[in-house]
């Protein structure tokens, strides 16, 4: 086995709560494999980094419209950890890191102060798509 | 394995995965070499993560024990 940890990339690109968790959870599941993850957060996945935004997003994708409110209520009532707090906790645990795409942030005029502390920096395309080709795995949550 | 000397239980029983496994890789990086790690969890994939976590992380599965509902996974730390 070589020295290098292995590494999983992510595209976070929706912003409802059935993209965000898995995006924690598959997370928390590359650290339980000692692989360093790389997030790059993207449009409407970036606007649930904004300050303050993380706890308010509940709506789940057009899609599933009609059974959101009802995940939500049992996952509330089962006391399941926000996307959030699960990201957070895999984050403490592990390597990853979480970038905002230059380009939505430029278009919406938002910088580094303007995101949670979770987020690292603020990145251009090229750089991820770096990350990704080292990557072993590349996931894309729209 | 009544005889096993258990340093710290984590009840994680009705948290779902992957909190229980979250929770004991925290408290294994935690604790001393030669400490023992118990974890009771009802979340059925975490059954099957903790004893594969374990042996790639090289530490030991003392045992599970099948208990009322849940398990109780208990961890030696061994670096």
């Amino acid at each position: 086995m070589s020295d290098e940890p292995r590494r999983l990339a992510i595209v976070i690109f929706g912003g409802t709560v059935d993209k965000l968790y898995p995006a924690a959870i598959m997370t928390s599941g590359a650290v339980m494999n000692d692989m360093d993850v790389d997030i790059f957060v993207t449009f409407w996945g970036m606007m649930a980094f904004r300050k303050g935004a993380p706890y308010q997003v509940q709506t789940v994708s057009k899609d599933y419209e009609e059974m959101g409110a009802e995940m939500m209520r049992v996952m509330q009532e089962k006391k399941v950890p926000s996307w959030y707090d699960t990201l957070q906790q895999a984050k403490e645990i592990g390597n990853v890191h979480v970038h905002a795409c230059a380009m939505t942030a430029d278009l919406f005029e938002l910088g580094q102060d303007d995101f949670e502390p979770i987020v690292d920096d603020i990145i251009g395309v090229g750089e991820f798509i770096d990350m990704a080709a080292n990557a072993a795995t590349t996931l894309y949550l729209g | 394995m009544s005889d096993v000397q258990v340093t710290k239980e984590i009840d994680a029983r009705g948290s779902f995965c992957p909190g229980p496994m979250m929770e004991l890789i925290r408290v294994v990086r935690s604790s001393e070499v030669g400490d023992v790690v118990a974890v009771l969890s009802s979340d059925q994939g975490s059954r099957r993560d903790i004893p594969t976590w374990v042996e790639k992380a090289k530490h030991e599965l003392v045992g599970i024990e099948t208990l009322d509902g849940y398990d109780r996974i208990l961890v030696k730390k061994l670096h």
